[in-house]
C-alpha cells in the first residue's frame, strides 16, 4: 500500500541516503500532488494503451508490413532477401484464372451455405419460442456445434462423405442411387464443405434469432390473433419484423465468416489436395489460395498480394452497400 | 473517504499493474535464451531434435540408449506427425533464427533448397571420422557446391511392389514372389500389362489393379539420375523424356481404370487398404509399416512384397545440426552415432526403414531379415538389392517435393476423366506458378 511514498525519493530532491520513515511534510505534500496530477492526466492513456500496444502489434504492423511484401517478390526461406517489383504481384494475380476461380468459389459456397443456414436458424428459432418441456436441453443442444472444433467437424464430415466408405453414399446405395463423388466433383463438394458450415454455425444463429423473439412484446401476437392472423402470418407480420436488425447482422456475421473460409475446405481436401482445394481447384477459396502461395509455393510477396486483395474486397462490399443504402433512402 | 491515501495507492498499483502490462507485451520476443534450446551447463548437456513423420530414433529407444551410455546428456525430441507441415515450420524459424532445435531432420526432397540457400545455417560435417559408410549418392545430395556437409543420412526409399496374394490367386495370375517379380521385370511397361490380364481376369468384386496412378508414376520417375531438373539446375520437367513416359504410361493405367483413384497417405488410402479395395501399390521401404498397421490384423499373411521392375528411390532423410548452436560438437556426436551402421540396423530391425549406410545395408541382422506381416518376405534381401540398383547420381531440384505433388494432382485428374493433354497443360500452368 505504501509503494507511492517509499519508492518515491527517486525522482524527488533528496539525493544521498534516503530518509525512509519519510521527509518533510511539503516534500511529500508535493510529490503527491504531482502523482495525483499524473494519475488524473496519465492513468487513462495507460488503462487503454495495452489495447491499442497489442493492436498495433498485431493489427497494425502486420497490414503495412503485408503491403510491403506484396510489392516485393519474397521466399519463406529467405524472408531478408527481397526483390522490388512494385505492382507486379497485383497485375499477375488480376490476370490469373485462379484468383477468378477462388473468388468465385467463395461467393457460391458463402451462398449455398448462408442461405439455408439463416432459412434453418429462423424455423428453429421459431420452434424453440414455442413452451415446450425440455427447453433449455434444445438450446443448449443447438450451441453445441458451435462449441466444436472446426478440425473436429470437417474431420468427421470428410469421413461422412467419403467416396468409397462414407456414410452419404452408403445411403444413397441402399435406396438405389449411384455413390456421388463428393470430393471430386466440384458441386457435391461445395455443397459438402457447406454442410459442415451450416451444420456449424446454425444453432449459433437460431439463439441469436431467439433471443431477439423473446423481446417481442406477447400482446402484438395477441393483438393479431384477435385479427384473425393465423400461426404462418403472425410469424411473417409479427416475427420477422420484429428482430430484423438481428437478421440484419446474422447476414453481416456470415458474409465475413463466408469471404474468410478456410479450415472447412483444407480438411475436407486432406492434405497437399485440401490446399489447392481439389484436383481441379473445384472448391478453392480465397484463403486456401492465401495458403497455396504461402505455404506451399512459398512465395510470400504473392500470398500477401492475396490477402490484400480480399481485404480490397470486403472495402469495395461496403463501399457498394452504403452506395445502395443511400440510393435507396433517396428514392424512398 | 476515510482513507484517502489507500484510494489513491489503490490507483497507483493499477497504473503500475496497466505499466506492468505494456512492459510485457514489450518483452515478448526479446528472450536471452540460446537460438536452440540446448544447453551446457554443469556439466550437463541438453541436445534438442525435430524430427518428423516416423525416422525411427525416438521410436526404437535409440535416444534413451544414448542417454544411458552418456551420463549427463539430456535428449529432448519433438515429432511432427506431417513433414509437409514440419518444414514449413523450419522455415520460418530458420528466416526468424528462433525457435530452433540444435539437431533438425531434413527430407531428400527438401535437401536441395537447404544447401542451397541455408548452407550457412548448418553446421559442417565434412572430414568428421566415422561416417565413411554411406552409400556414394546419399552424401552427395546433402553437400553443398563448395564441398560442405550439411548432415548424415537416416534411411533410404528404395522400392519394390507390394501386392496381394490372395488377389493375384483370384485373378489367375502366380503368387510366388519370384514369379511375381518376373512378370515385370525390366519394365514398368510390364507391370502395367499385367494390370491389364488383372482386371479382365478378376472376379470376385470391385477391386483395382494398383492403388494411385501417382504412385507409379513416381516410382517411374524416382528411377532415373535426371527427374525435373537437370545438373545445371534448370527445370526440365516439361521436357525429360522420363518424365514425360512415366505421364503416358500412368495415363494409361487410369484411363483404363486399372487404379483404385485414391490419394496416398490420405485417409481415403487408409480405409482402401484394410478393406482391400486395391490389389498392388508400388511401396518404397518406409510405406510397408504403414500398409501393416492400416491394412490390420485381418489381412496378416495377405501381402506379400516382390520387386520392382526398376531400381528407384523414394524419400528417405538427413539429420543436420544447427550452426549457432550452443552444444554443436555434442549434436554432432549425437548425429554421427544416431546415423552409425549398428543404429541404422536396429531401426530396420525394428521399423522397415532401409540404412542409407552401405555397411549396415551388408549386416546380416538387414540381409537375413524377413517381415512377418508380408507373408515371411525376406525385406532385407528385396530391398537391399533395390538400392543397389539406385542410379549413382541423383541430381536433385530446389522444388521437387512440389512439383511431385503437382504432377500427383494432375494424374489424379486424368483418373477422374480430364482429358490427359488437358491435365497435361493444367500441370504445366501450375508447375510455373509453384516455381516462379
Amino acid at each position: 500500500m505504501a509503494i507511492s511514498t517509499t519508492h518515491a525519493p527517486a525522482g524527488g530532491e533528496s539525493p544521498g541516503p534516503a530518509p525512509r520513515t519519510g521527509g518533510t511534510g511539503t516534500e511529500r505534500r508535493r510529490l503527491g500532488a504531482l502523482l495525483h496530477k499524473l494519475d488524473i492526466k496519465g492513468a487513462p492513456y495507460a488503462f487503454v494503451a495495452p489495447f491499442f500496444v497489442i493492436f498495433a502489434a498485431f493489427s497494425f504492423y502486420p497490414l503495412v508490413y503485408t503491403s510491403y511484401i506484396s510489392l516485393n517478390r519474397v521466399e519463406l526461406a529467405t524472408l531478408d532477401v527481397m526483390e522490388w517489383v512494385a505492382f507486379d504481384n497485383y497485375v499477375e494475380l488480376w490476370g490469373d484464372e485462379r484468383f477468378w476461380n477462388a473468388l468465385a468459389n467463395t461467393i457460391t459456397i458463402g451462398i449455398i451455405s448462408t442461405v439455408p443456414q439463416l432459412l434453418m436458424a429462423l424455423g428453429i428459432a421459431h420452434l424453440l419460442n414455442y413452451r415446450m418441456r425440455a427447453s433449455l436441453f434444445f438450446r443448449v443442444a443447438s450451441l453445441v456445434p458451435y462449441a466444436t472444433s472446426v478440425g473436429a467437424a470437417a474431420l468427421v464430415f470428410t469421413m461422412i462423405f467419403e467416396r468409397d466408405f462414407g456414410m452419404v453414399n452408403w445411403a444413397l446405395g441402399s435406396i438405389g442411387l449411384d455413390p456421388v463423388n463428393w470430393e471430386h466433383d466440384k458441386w457435391p463438394a461445395q455443397i459438402a464443405i457447406s454442410t459442415i458450415v451450416i451444420w456449424r454455425w446454425t444453432g449459433y444463429n437460431a439463439l441469436l434469432y431467439l433471443a431477439a423473439m423473446q423481446a417481442i412484446p406477447a400482446d402484438r401476437y395477441e393483438a393479431a390473433s384477435l385479427d384473425g392472423a393465423s400461426r404462418w402470418q403472425q410469424f411473417i407480420h409479427v416475427t420477422v419484423p420484429g428482430i430484423r436488425s438481428t437478421i440484419v447482422f446474422t447476414i453481416v456475421l456470415s458474409t465475413i465468416g463466408a469471404t474468410q473460409l478456410f479450415g472447412e475446405p483444407l480438411i475436407f481436401g486432406q492434405g497437399p489436395n485440401g490446399i489447392t482445394g481439389g484436383a481441379d481447384n473445384q472448391y478453392q477459396t480465397l484463403g486456401l489460395l492465401l495458403y497455396e502461395e504461402g505455404w506451399k509455393n512459398y512465395q510470400m510477396g504473392r500470398a500477401a498480394t492475396v490477402a490484400w486483395a480480399m481485404f480490397l474486397l470486403l472495402i469495395l462490399v461496403f463501399v457498394v452497400q452504403r452506395l445502395i443504402k443511400r440510393l435507396r433512402s433517396r428514392t424512398s | 473517504m476515510k482513507n484517502p491515501g489507500l484510494l489513491r495507492s489503490k490507483r497507483t498499483v493499477a497504473a503500475l499493474a496497466a505499466a506492468g502490462a505494456l512492459t510485457l507485451v514489450a518483452a515478448c520476443g526479446g528472450g536471452g535464451e540460446s537460438v536452440t534450446g540446448g544447453s551446457k551447463k554443469d556439466g550437463k548437456v541438453t541436445i534438442t531434435m525435430g524430427l518428423f513423420g516416423v525416422m525411427g530414433i525416438e521410436e526404437t529407444g535409440l535416444l534413451e540408449r544414448y542417454e544411458k551410455e552418456n551420463p549427463g546428456v539430456d535428449i529432448k525430441a519433438e515429432i511432427a506427425g506431417d513433414e509437409q507441415t514440419y518444414y514449413t515450420a523450419l522455415q520460418t524459424r530458420l528466416a526468424a533464427g528462433k525457435g530452433l532445435k540444435d539437431i533438425q531432420g531434413i527430407e531428400i526432397a527438401r535437401a536441395k533448397e537447404i544447401t542451397e540457400t541455408q548452407a550457412d545455417k548448418f553446421a559442417d560435417f565434412s572430414g568428421m571420422t566415422g561416417t565413411d559408410h554411406f552409400l556414394p549418392w546419399k552424401q552427395s545430395q546433402i553437400t553443398t557446391s563448395d564441398g560442405k556437409v550439411l548432415g548424415l543420412g537416416t534411411d533410404i526409399g528404395p522400392m519394390a511392389v507390394c501386392y496381394r496374394k490372395d488377389y493375384f490367386e483370384k485373378a489367375g495370375l502366380p503368387t510366388d514372389r519370384e514369379e511375381v517379380g518376373k512378370l515385370w521385370e525390366g519394365d514398368w511397361s510390364k507391370y502395367v500389362e499385367v494390370g491389364r490380364t488383372f482386371k479382365k481376369n478378376f472376379k470376385g468384386g470391385k477391386v483395382a489393379f494398383t492403388d494411385s496412378a501417382s504412385g507409379l508414376f513416381n516410382a517411374m520417375v524416382y528411377g532415373h539420375s535426371e527427374q525435373y531438373y537437370n545438373e545445371k539446375g534448370d527445370l526440365i520437367h516439361d521436357k525429360n523424356p522420363v518424365v514425360k513416359e512415366a505421364w503416358t504410361l500412368s495415363s494409361d493405367a487410369a484411363e483404363e481404370g486399372l487404379t483404385a483413384k485414391l490419394r496416398q497417405f490420405q485417409p481415403g488410402w487408409d480405409p482402401g487398404l484394410s478393406n482391400g479395395t486395391f490389389a498392388t501399390a508400388v511401396c518404397p521401404a518406409w510405406m510397408l509399416s504403414h500398409i501393416s498397421e492400416k491394412a490390420g490384423d485381418k489381412n496378416k499373411g495377405k501381402w506379400d512384397v516382390a520387386r520392382a521392375p526398376k531400381g528407384a528411390n523414394w524419400g528417405g532423410s538427413f539429420l543436420g545440426v544447427i550452426e549457432d548452436s550452443p552444444v554443436k560438437e555434442e549434436a554432432k556426436k549425437l548425429v554421427a552415432w544416431l546415423t552409425a551402421p549398428e543404429q541404422q540396423a536396429h531401426i530396420f530391425k525394428e521399423l522397415g526403414n532401409i540404412p542409407s549406410s552401405e555397411k549396415a545395408l551388408k549386416a546380416p541382422d538387414v540381409t537375413n531379415a524377413k517381415s512377418e506381416y508380408f507373408s515371411d518376405a525376406p525385406i532385407g534381401q528385396i530391398f537391399g538389392a533395390a538400392a543397389q540398383e539406385i542410379p549413382d547420381k541423383q541430381v536433385l531440384g530446389r522444388k521437387d517435393g512440389t512439383i511431385k505433388d503437382i504432377f500427383s494432382q494432375g494424374l489424379a485428374l486424368v483418373e477422374q476423366g480430364t482429358a490427359r493433354d488437358k491435365a497435361w497443360a493444367t500441370t504445366m500452368e501450375r508447375i510455373e506458378k509453384a516455381v516462379g
